[in-house]
């Protein structure tokens, strides 16, 4: 068994022994769905937002699922830098990324559960994408790049995080940033200000390509800001995830 | 040189402009254990972090199982084992997880870190606590695992940083006699502590740390030779009485901080303590307070550095 493959049955021991952390990254995003088809989605029968809500819902909740599993992966990485675990590992002959790494694929793996799990109860709702095949692969291969990016820029935050309880506060904004988004409802249909940091944050785009994915018309300029923001987001928490892990011994 | 399993020489740290370790030097014979004694602060930790490849140091060179530490860190790292301050373990495993995660992380083949975390659970009595989340564990329970997690894979020198300090009497002795069993197999122990008693029991060779330099090195008998011995306290009501017993003692030393203090040298034993006392009493000689005094750390950087360690530890 490598090093790797090892930090990552560890890390998702962690996460089954977490009640909080498997509520936080399934349920969760699945009370929110329900709660906003079926408590603000009649709104948008009025609204023009070209058919069914919970087809226009269902792509922004998949990236919202994927924020809202991030806190536990701060909370982890925090926790193990300060209660001295780090160390044992450091002066084992193991490779560095392992310790590393094993935090990002096992957020992966419970962001792709949880997202699995969203669309299932989706489909319950009424979703019917129009994606053909082709699409679901690219909608796939998507979801894996923003997951792997924002785990990445999460294990930087939670490494940088002076405690464990700030560490679970610093990936708020990540958690916040899709609601300010495409995600729940057009940006057409914000206030002013909101509306263009709306249009210029990332999670716009990242939220109106899986949405073009989805409904089988791919949005080609989205495309091209999302995946430049991902690659941006995932080398911005890769560089600065390892120059932090050297310096805190 | 073979014969060594540690040797330091010249070792400097600084962080920003705080000197933390001022020139160090030491050897370690292999199959030994050698203590670094000294207050909070003084630099022990800092010198296990060089030492065990965690921290750089600004200069001076480490050998450590024939290998240097700047250069060959990985086998460095293959050949010791560390168990620092705080009990690094992991809390949301259990005590036998734990075990299975180091034999992992050392590439151990199933069967074989089946049989290994099985005889440290039971070396270390934690057999029965096995399948408990470590947050359950206690404090001695906790200090144990650790130094199991340590000795996954049969390291052949050992770091300590404090090993016992927090733990309640009976943890501590348990922690010794691991301590003692592990050399008697051969390994090389590097422990550092705060207490006179800990190295002064374990340790074959000691070595004072004050403000980052090693200010006295030996055995411990060679140690205590240098620092006042166990001495009787005397405190009495007044003048008269204290200059009847300057009359009457013939081995004393007055206290510098208390006026109507008088120190016998003495072993601190019965018998001895019983001739003092019938001595002055022989004489009518009333004693205020009296106490038995052995020489505790504070004594050792009194004799060695003319501080206290606890005026160290206020700068």
């Amino acid at each position: 068994m490598s090093n790797a493959t090892t930090m990552l049955g560890r890390n998702f021991k962690h996460t089954l022994r977490n009640p909080v952390a498997v509520f936080n990254a399934i349920l969760f995003p699945i009370v929110l769905l329900l709660m906003f088809v079926y408590v603000i989605g009649g709104a948008f029968d009025k609204v023009e937002i070209g058919g069914k809500y919970i087809d226009y819902i269902t792509p922004g909740m998949i990236v919202l699922t994927i924020c809202y599993g991030l806190s536990a992966t701060a909370l982890s990485v925090n926790t193990d830098m300060t209660k001295g675990i780090i160390n044992r590992f450091k002066v084992m002959d193991i490779s560095r990324s392992a310790v590393l790494s094993g935090h990002v694929v096992a957020t992966m793996l419970r962001s792709l559960i949880a997202i699995a799990a969203v669309i299932g109860v989706a489909f319950a709702m009424g979703f019917r994408p129009a994606a053909d095949f082709g699409d679901w692969l690219g909608a796939i291969g998507f979801i894996v790049l923003i997951s792997f990016a924002t785990s990445w820029i999460t294990v930087a935050l939670g490494l940088a995080a002076k405690s464990p309880e700030s560490a679970g506060l610093v990936t708020v904004p990540l958690i916040m940033l899709p609601f300010l988004s495409s995600a729940i409802s057009p940006a057409d249909t914000m206030g002013a200000g909101v509306r263009q940091f709306a249009e210029y944050q990332p999670f716009t785009p990242i939220i109106e390509t899986l949405r073009g994915l989805l409904t089988g018309e791919p949005a080609v300029n989205s495309t091209i800001v999302a995946v430049a923001w991902c690659l941006g987001i995932a080398l911005i928490g890769y560089v600065w995830s390892l120059s932090t892990f050297k310096k805190r011994a | 040189m073979t014969s060594s399993a540690i040797a330091a020489s010249g070792l400097r740290k600084a962080y920003k402009d705080k000197v933390v370790l001022d020139g160090i030097d030491l050897d370690v014979a292999t199959g030994t254990i050698f203590s670094l004694l000294g207050p909070n602060g003084a630099g022990k930790t800092t010198t296990i972090n060089v030492l065990t490849t965690l921290m750089k140091a600004d200069s001076g060179t480490v050998r450590v199982a024939g290998h240097d530490v700047a250069t060959q860190t990985k086998a460095v790292r293959a050949a010791i084992g560390v168990t620092g301050q705080f009990a690094a373990v992991d809390e949301l495993l259990t005590g036998q997880e734990n075990l299975q995660l180091m034999a992992d992380l050392k590439g151990m083949r199933s069967a074989e870190s089946k049989r290994v975390v099985a005889e440290l659970l039971d070396r270390f009595d934690l057999t029965e606590s096995a399948q408990k989340m470590t947050t359950t564990y206690s404090g001695g329970m906790r200090r144990k695992l650790d130094l199991a997690m340590t000795l996954v894979g049969k390291p052949r020198i050992i770091f300590l940083d404090e090993p016992t300090t927090g733990l309640d009497p009976r943890s501590r002795r348990t922690m010794w006699d691991i301590i003692r069993q592990l050399v008697a197999e051969g390994v090389t122990i590097f422990l550092t502590t705060q207490y006179l008693e800990e190295a002064d029991r374990l340790a074959d060779r000691i070595a004072v740390l004050d403000q980052g330099k090693l200010v006295a090195q030996g055995t411990p008998a060679e140690l205590k030779r240098q620092i006042p011995g166990s001495h009787v306290r005397l405190r009495f009501a007044g003048d008269a009485e204290l200059g009847a017993a300057m009359r009457v003692l013939t081995d004393f030393t007055r206290d510098g901080e208390d006026d109507l203090v008088l120190r016998v040298p003495s072993d601190g034993g019965a018998k001895s303590v019983r001739t003092l006392l019938a001595q002055l009493d022989a004489h009518s000689i009333e004693i205020e307070e009296f106490s038995v005094h052995t020489p505790d750390l504070d004594d050792v950087f009194l004799a060695l550095t003319g501080r206290s360690s606890t005026k160290v530890d206020a700068k």
